[in-house]
């Protein structure tokens, strides 16, 4: 039994988290916040030096070889950090599209340069409110060029390159889409940045006009893939909120243990205290999920598609919990935009929607157990 | 990361397995398979005797107790070597029940505080479950406020040294088959609650002993309340100094929480499997999206205890200490399993009410909504495990204490009392 990172594991996430400490402070992810820059360039650069952004990208890919283990670490810190930079999008999505079903051709042309950070990816998927299902997709491929909105995009603003689900061909259901990679600044695509809870994660309106499009996958195959990779991206995902939960938390310990009234520190009340041990209790569950689908993310186990939703469906109820009691710890002054406790708020309710709602990683979670069989739930 | 025994943890769980294969009651699996919260397991025979036969034949093959000395009738084997044996015992690991408070909280105590002649006296008849102990610390006016307690110890006026004990004990386990018990008394009022604490070990057949039966909210009787009156104790049987009472007590209550929460079930794979029988508007109630949503984050806590369970068994595995995450689990198990329980109930409709062999899984949810307000008090209130969160994890201070520096017998007694 070992449900445990590794030592170098562990040394990895410390070096992940020293550096973020010294470049990704509160201040840099405000000038994010209140700037006109989408995302953090230098700190996207620096990563990408440190080795961290083509942690599971072969070496052959212009990556460093690891593990998923090491990009869950990696994950968490950038959690814990708010880091305003593309991971999610270009790594933990486009990276991982195309090694699961990219082309030998097309993981040449692309992984060097997201390992290297010289390129940002992303995945397209979602077009319009509520959950995503086969038959909302409306864009679509006709020789060679693809036409439609999708909106919101993660970082389709920044990015060069998009993953887009896309219908090929006539049929309804799973079967009638297909995977695309669109070079984004071809001919053909227009984006403009949406305006969101969170400006931290930059978010896109892009329309597609006849752009050249080339398939990733098979025809038909587009609906089985991005499953896949989703459930992949929201165990990832699951350590960022994990890592957020745990700041926020440590925010609101500190606050209490600082903060003095009617004579003693606020943590001394129970009515705090309790708070205080509820956000722990669920930051402490939703690392112990988080830790079973790492598990289950490096060793290709069948229980991955239950593991990534339980550990989805925990993180985001820890992430949300936490930052929203972070706010009542600290009473008035958790709402002013000078104290950071609002953009916890933000990335945790920003996150918690990411790769499709609660609900429906809930919903998920429920039809996996049903359809698998007893044995999961036990 | 895995899920694998190293191979000493392999062979060592071979020969469990082995030992279990030949030896458990397997007469008794179906009944203890079927059992449900609350209420006894085996019916078809004494349950107690059944208890005690199947801990007899593993103490005699060197499995009971397993982390104890074997000079104290354990094994001496390690945490995680423990773990293994429960994994592998499973549905026969009911049957230790009447043994839970001796071996987990007595025992210890003994083991901390006792001399080595009372050590070799007491504990291997503890292990072997020939005889069986009672903790007597509860009482009406002290719970989670135990050091308010008021079973008064004096000195007999003899001059024999001997103890006489008078008052009472409440919600005291097993008392009605204890062959023991470890009991804390008051012995000094007229010193601050904590001081004047006095801890003694005593036969449940001394005379001047009562336990009477508690009849529970739920209709069932597993508590009692015992009875001091003039109750005699011999000094050699104090365990700790005259007044340490309250240190000695916290070597039990450090193992009791170890005891209680770990493992915990909460009954989602019954609920799952229910939510999958029971039907919401002709479909199965699974398929409904409000009932996704609460059977998911039912799940995610059930899954989350789970493998913070296993985290803690892997630091047991590498020769570690568990970190603080094992605190969270009596917590999160008491307080969904009795939401789990309403919310059952919920989806049988008005027919939920009903209490009966016809109500789905023998009235399982029914038992277990009953049942669960007590699993939030005993053995630490959800209160108090959330105080021992914030004061010894997070490191956040205590409470003020207005009681702490007055002599116990001008605390006040009542919310009420004229000033």
């Amino acid at each position: 039994m070992n449900l445990d990172f590794s030592e170098e594991q562990k040394a990895l996430k410390d070096q992940v988290r020293r550096f973020l400490d010294a470049r990704c402070t509160p201040a840099a992810v405000r000038t994010i916040l209140e700037g006109p820059e989408p995302f953090d360039r230098g700190l996207y650069a620096g990563l990408a030096e440190l080795g961290v952004l083509g942690a599971a990208i072969p070496e052959a890919y212009g990556g460093v070889g690891l593990s998923h283990l090491e990009l869950c670490v990696v994950a968490e810190e950038l959690g814990r950090a708010l880091a305003p930079v593309p991971v999610a999008s270009s790594i933990y999505l486009a990276a991982e599209f195309l090694l699961q079903a990219g082309s030998e051709a097309q993981k040449r042309a692309w992984l060097p340069k997201l390992a290297s950070g010289q390129a940002v990816g992303t995945f397209a998927f979602v077009e319009g409110q509520g959950r995503m299902t086969p038959d909302k997709v409306q864009t679509a491929v006709a020789s060679g060029g693809l036409s439609g909105v999708k909106s919101p995009v993660s970082d389709g603003d920044i990015a060069d390159v998009a993953i887009v689900l896309a219908r090929a061909g006539g049929g309804r259901g799973a079967d009638a889409v297909s995977l695309f990679v669109v070079d984004l600044n071809g001919p053909g695509v227009s984006r403009d940045t949406l305006k969101t809870i969170d400006p931290t994660r930059s978010q896109a309106r892009i329309a597609f006009d006849n752009a050249p499009a080339e398939p990733l996958g098979g025809t038909g195959d587009g609906w089985h893939v991005t499953t896949q990779v989703m459930d992949r991206a929201a165990i990832l995902m699951a350590f960022e909120q994990v890592g957020g939960a745990d700041r926020a938390l440590e925010m609101a310990r500190d606050y209490a243990l600082d903060r003095m009234a009617f004579g003693r520190p606020i943590g001394s009340f129970q009515a705090i205290k309790h708070m205080l041990a509820n956000m722990y209790v669920s930051s402490t569950l939703a690392r112990s999920n988080c830790y079973y689908a790492a598990w289950a993310l490096a060793s290709g186990a069948v229980e991955l598609p239950v593991a990534a939703a339980t550990a989805r469906v925990s993180a985001t109820t820890a992430f949300q919990h936490c930052a929203k009691n972070n706010i009542q710890v600290h009473g008035g002054m958790g709402f002013t935009w000078a104290f950071d406790c609002h953009l916890f708020y933000r990335r945790s309710n920003a996150l918690a929607l990411a790769l499709g709602s609660l609900s429906t990683w809930e919903s998920l979670l429920i039809e996996r157990m049903s359809a698998g069989n007893l044995n999961a739930a036990a | 990361m895995d899920f694998d025994d190293t191979p000493e943890e392999a062979t060592f769980r071979a020969q469990a397995r082995a030992f279990i294969d030949a030896h458990a009651p397997k007469h008794l699996a179906p009944e203890l398979k079927r059992a449900s919260f609350g209420s006894s397991a085996v019916q078809s025979e004494d349950p107690l005797q059944a208890s005690k036969a199947w801990q007899k034949k593993k103490a005699e093959a060197g499995w009971a107790c397993l982390h104890w000395p074997k000079e104290y009738g354990g094994a001496g084997r390690s945490p995680i070597e423990r773990v293994i044996w429960g994994q592998e015992e499973g549905i026969y690991s009911a049957l230790s029940g009447p043994f839970v408070i001796g071996h987990g909280m007595c025992g210890p105590t003994v083991m901390a505080w006792a001399g080595e002649d009372q050590k070799q006296r007491l504990l291997p008849p503890l292990a072997s479950g020939e005889e069986i102990w009672c903790q007597l610390f509860s009482e009406p006016a002290g719970g989670s406020d135990l050091a308010g307690l008021r079973t008064r110890a004096v000195r007999a006026e003899d001059g024999s040294g001997d103890w006489i004990v008078n008052g009472q004990k409440i919600w005291t386990s097993g008392a009605q088959h204890s062959d023991w018990g470890l009991l804390i008394t008051r012995t000094a009022p007229d010193v601050p609650k904590h001081k004047g604490l006095t801890m003694f070990f005593l036969s449940m057949r001394t005379s001047g002993v009562e336990v009477r039966p508690i009849k529970q909210a739920n209709g069932q009787s597993g508590f009692n309340e015992v009875y001091f009156k003039d109750v005699r104790i011999p000094d050699a049987q104090r365990l700790g100094a005259v007044g340490q009472g309250w240190q000695v007590s916290l070597t039990t209550l450090m193992n009791e929480r170890l005891s209680i929460g770990t493992g915990m079930s909460t009954y989602f794979p019954e609920l799952f499997r229910f939510c999958l029988e029971a039907e919401v508007d002709g479909e199965p109630a699974a398929n409904d999206a409000a009932v996704r949503s609460r059977l998911a984050q039912f799940a995610v806590r059930q899954s989350g205890l789970k493998y913070t369970g296993m985290r803690a068994i892997t630091a047991l595995s590498k020769g570690q200490t568990p970190g603080p995450e094992s605190s969270i689990g009596k917590l999160v198990a008491g307080a969904t399993m009795q939401e789990l329980a309403m919310f059952a109930l919920d989806l049988q409709g008005q027919a939920g009410v009903v209490w009966d062999e016809t109500s789905p899984q023998d009235g399982r949810f029914q038992s277990l909504l009953m049942r669960s307000p007590a699993t939030r008090i005993e053995g630490g209130s959800d209160e108090i495990l959330r105080n021992i969160i914030g004061e010894r994890v997070l490191g956040l201070p205590g409470d003020i204490r207005v009681d702490k520096d007055v002599p116990f017998k001008d605390i006040p007694t009542s919310g009420r009392a004229k000033s």
